[in-house]
């Protein structure tokens, strides 16, 4: 396996909260081995050069086309980096994953379905299957002969999927699984060859399933009538006495959810990737309009307003990126020793993707939420041209909206970041209690002097200590307060949540830029040092809002005023002129004329 | 066939250049990229290589930045490369640098030789055939395709206004290929984990100074064209505005 060498740590997940990291234990961008970078140059061209002449083609639903991009990207072998070579795949890092996720995206339809045949299509055989069902169906898989398709969820569950109604049961002769209902919103619906389908065995036990296209009973419905992502096909499909032979069971019976939830968690990753990657895109295509469109006789670019969303654009590519490499370089580091040839190999890489749930989801939820503000910002840049057809602002705007909701709404995926890091709390696995505590005893007993030093980005590491004691600030009132109760409180739960990923955000970027400092020197990250103030500034803004939001819910009277004043001496910092770090980074920008750190 | 390909790393061709302090040459910060017409001459070297058997051997000269463009034809599928690392590459005339890439395969025997036609940072279209003045082998500019023939190569040039030329040459020959010949393969996954086993040889300027003559051609200012606006309205009749307008995009600014 080609792995990332750069973390030497196993870090655990979540513990971004209560430790602190040296810039060495990150994974960056500007660690892609030659390897990467490569794949990242073949992955964009055959973006540049292949998908992006037929836009208007899979934008109509030409699904010939589009098949054939899948096999023509299965010829560089873009689609079976995480399928193992004995399986005729190319088997490498979790880092090319998000690589190629990162630099296919030009076109959300084609990622979408890209996405789903390389990721919820194919990974449940990787991770679940059988020796016999994977040497069946991967090289199918990895060659792009087939294309492949994931069914959980159904009209009446989505959000809670394992409720769902579609029944398996085992025939008379014991041959055969007959599933009997229907899965909505099935990405690839209508051209995939194989579907991993979820259902009940007897009504009871929530399995997973491997179903051909032409098995009997199998049908697909209609397609969607979609706001967004309109090239790619999203069907119901209808399982009517469907016959699956018994050996087609993925998984056990019963443990459909393992196969579920882990398989959500790479998707999570991945699709936080290719959310960078639709950012980096729409920087491009609202760079080359607002260059030479003319106004009020300047150009556009020459406009603060409009070069403050460039730079925020650029800013945001910058974060999710220092997010996005670091979690799948975290992921690789915990992978690295598995032995693939171990009979429980797949078990123990799921294991190590697991560990990073709290970050995969961070990730999901932070890069939709940015690439829909990228994406609001370039129609906005593109004025009445945004709103046209003509022009690919408003496509990607319409394109961007579904990432909030599939893998997982933003709003499920918020539930899961705090609820998991309070689990792994009270279990003890991750030593947030303690931290708490000691944080607690620490702002009770008043304002402490904090140590000079000679540090480079002195205040901006003071900025990201303070946000992790705010998060943890927070969490100690509301758990003081709810108790085991605060699952129950949702919009704590997801203020505590955007503390939270804030604070992975803000922690993330500054090492990135720390740790880049330390090869370019200062002089040479101007541009990563501008981005990461600008980003810390208004991140830390956002966590204000939302521990007030916490502490006003869980606490009254003598005790809120207490709480206030301790809130408000984490969150004190000198102020910083974004303006004019804005007008810097949108200097550069616009001046190469595409997303650069240098 | 045993096929040398040189292959040339040039700044990006949508790269925002700048002058650097001296005005004699452009600053280093941008991109780099592989010159056009090299990546078709190392495709070219690829099917004749597929069709006929043999080996590709890559090589380029420059700053360490400068082995991006041999790992890539190495992930494309040419079996090793030669690196001729050193900034004193950097500005190095094309007879000097021809001489360089001479002195660095004396121990060789190649069939051919490819260089991309002229490179995209320059222009000058002269290491390849200065290269083969140098090895004394015959050469042949501007080729658009190659055909293996009992006794050498056939081949078609591109010559002015749409013709083109036959021709057969005896090997070993150098050849000077033109952009557009061939379709571009990706460098694969497959090939890029493949190409880090690949032997890629390093040599210093030290080891080939003895062949090298002092520089016979130096940039002494780089300047960026001054934009000129300039009306001037034509008078008279239609017809005669019309005649001064045919005989000024003729005559003045050549377009007709
Ligand atoms: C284009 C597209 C492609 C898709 N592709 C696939 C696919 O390939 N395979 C597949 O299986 N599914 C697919 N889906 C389905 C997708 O995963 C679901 O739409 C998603 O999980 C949400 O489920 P739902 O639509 O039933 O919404 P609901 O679950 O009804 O949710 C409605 C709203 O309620 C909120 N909500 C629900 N439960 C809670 C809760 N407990 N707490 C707080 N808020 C809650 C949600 O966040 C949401 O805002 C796709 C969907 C779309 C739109
Ligand atoms: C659906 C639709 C219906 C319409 N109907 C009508 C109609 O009935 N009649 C009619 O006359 N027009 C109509 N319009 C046109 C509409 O008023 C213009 O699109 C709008 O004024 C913006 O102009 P523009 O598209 O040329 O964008 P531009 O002026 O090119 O603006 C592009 C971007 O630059 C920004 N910008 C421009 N100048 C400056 C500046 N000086 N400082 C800072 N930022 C600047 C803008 O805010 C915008 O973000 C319609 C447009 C649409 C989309």
């Amino acid at each position: 396996m080609a792995t990332a060498t750069v973390p030497k740590t196993k870090i655990a997940g979540g513990s971004f909260l209560i430790e602190d990291r040296q810039p060495e234990e990150v994974f960056t961008p500007e660690d892609f081995t030659d390897e990467h970078r490569q794949i990242a140059q073949t992955t964009e061209e055959f973006a540049l050069k292949e998908i992006v002449p037929n836009l208007e083609k899979i934008e109509h639903k030409e699904f010939a086309v589009t098949r054939d991009l899948i096999k023509k990207a299965s010829e560089l072998g873009l689609t079976s980096v995480d399928i193992p070579e004995e399986y005729g795949g190319m088997e490498m890092d979790k880092v090319t994953s998000a690589i190629i996720a990162d630099y296919i995206a030009k076109s959300g339809s084609f990622s979408v379905t890209w996405g789903a045949h390389v990721g919820i299509g194919t990974l449940p055989i990787v991770y679940f299957g059988t020796p016999e069902q994977k040497k069946k169906y991967l090289p199918k898989l990895a060659s792009g002969e087939w294309v492949g398709a994931y069914a959980l969820s159904e009209s009446s569950s989505g959000s809670d999927a394992l409720n769902c109604r579609t029944r398996a049961d085992l025939s008379a002769d014991g041959k055969h699984y007959v599933l009997n209902g229907e899965k909505m919103w099935i990405t690839n619906a209508s051209f995939a060859d194989l579907y991993v389908v979820f259902a009940k065995v007897a009504g009871e036990k929530f399995s997973a399933f491997i179903v051909e296209r032409t098995f009997t009973g199998f049908s697909v419905g209609a397609e969607e009538k979609k706001l967004g992502i309109r090239g790619s096909s999203t069907c119901p499909l209808i399982l009517n006495d469907c016959k699956v032979p018994a050996e087609n069971l993925l998984g056990e019976i019963g443990k459909g959810h393992v196969i579920a939830f882990n398989i959500l968690n790479i998707g999570r990753f991945k699709l936080g990737a290719g959310c960078v990657g639709g950012a980096r895109t729409s920087l491009l295509s609202a760079l080359n309009y607002a260059k030479q469109r003319k106004a009020f006789g300047k150009t556009l670019v020459d406009f603060g307003l409009i070069r403050e969303k460039l730079a925020d654009i650029a800013t945001g590519i910058y974060v999710g990126e220092s997010l996005a490499y670091r979690t799948v370089g975290m992921i690789d580091e915990a992978l690295r020793d598995i032995d693939k040839h171990s009979p429980d190999a797949s078990t123990q890489i799921r294991k190590g993707i697991e560990e990073y749930a709290v970050e995969c989801s961070i990730l999901k939820v932070w890069g939709s939420e940015m690439l829909d503000q990228v994406v609001d910002h370039v129609v906005q840049i593109y004025g009445g041209y945004g709103f046209v057809e003509e022009y690919p602002a408003e496509r990607a705007y319409r394109d961007s909206r579904v990432n909030r909701i599939f893998e997982g709404t933003n709003e499920i995926n918020r539930m899961i970041i705090t609820g998991w890091l309070m689990k792994r709390a009270m279990s003890g696995q991750l030593a947030l209690m303690p931290a708490i505590k000691k944080l607690m005893d620490e702002v009770l007993s008043g304002p402490s002097m904090s140590e000079e030093t000679e540090a480079e980005l002195t205040a901006e590491r003071a900025l990201v200590g303070n946000a992790k004691k705010v998060a943890l600030f927070a969490a100690g009132v509301a758990s003081q307060r709810y108790m085991m109760d605060l699952a129950e409180q949702q919009e704590v739960m997801a203020a505590l949540a955007d503390i939270i990923i804030e604070v992975f955000a803000m922690d993330s970027v500054l090492l990135r830029t720390l740790k880049l400092m330390q090869s370019r020197g200062e002089s040479g990250s101007a541009l990563p040092i501008a981005m990461t103030q600008v980003y810390l500034s208004e991140a830390m803004a956002r966590i204000e809002v939302a521990a007030r939001k916490v502490v006003a819910a869980a606490s009254e009277g003598d005790n809120l005023r207490i709480q206030t004043t301790i809130l408000r001496r984490l969150l004190k910092h000198d102020p910083t002129n974004t303006i004019a770090l804005r007008q810097q980074i949108a200097t550069r920008v616009i001046d190469a004329g595409k997303y650069v750190t240098a | 066939m045993k096929i040398l390909v040189c292959m040339k790393q040039v700044p990006q061709k949508d790269a925002p250049l700048k002058l650097n302090e001296s005005g004699t040459w452009i600053r280093e910060d941008v991109s780099y990229e592989v010159n056009e017409p090299d990546a078709y001459a190392l495709e070219e070297a690829l099917r004749q290589k597929e069709k006929h058997g043999g080996e590709v051997v890559v090589i380029t000269t420059g700053p360490a930045r400068a082995q991006q463009v041999l790992r890539e034809a190495l992930a494309k599928g040419a079996d090793r490369a030669i690196h001729l690392e050193g900034n004193e590459f950097v500005g190095l005339d094309s007879f000097n640098t021809a001489k360089a890439i001479a002195a660095s395969i004396k121990d060789e025997q190649f069939d051919l030789i490819f260089t991309g036609l002229q490179s995209d940072d320059y222009g000058y279209a002269q290491t390849g055939v200065l290269l083969a003045e140098i090895l004394g082998w015959p050469h042949a500019t501007i080729i658009m395709s190659i055909e293996k023939s009992d006794g050498g190569v056939r081949l078609k040039r591109e010559l002015e206004a749409g013709f083109f030329q036959h021709l057969e040459m005896p090997l070993p020959a150098v050849l000077t290929i033109q952009s557009g010949i061939n379709k571009l393969r990706y460098a694969t996954l497959i090939g890029i984990k493949q190409a880090k086993n690949k032997p890629l040889r390093k040599v210093t300027h030290a080891e080939i100074q003895h062949a090298l003559g002092p520089n016979l051609q130096k940039i002494e200012k780089l300047y960026i064209p001054q934009k000129q606006k300039k009306t001037e309205m034509l008078e008279g009749s239609a017809a005669e505005v019309a005649k001064k307008l045919v005989d000024k995009l003729k005559n003045e600014v050549r377009v007709l």
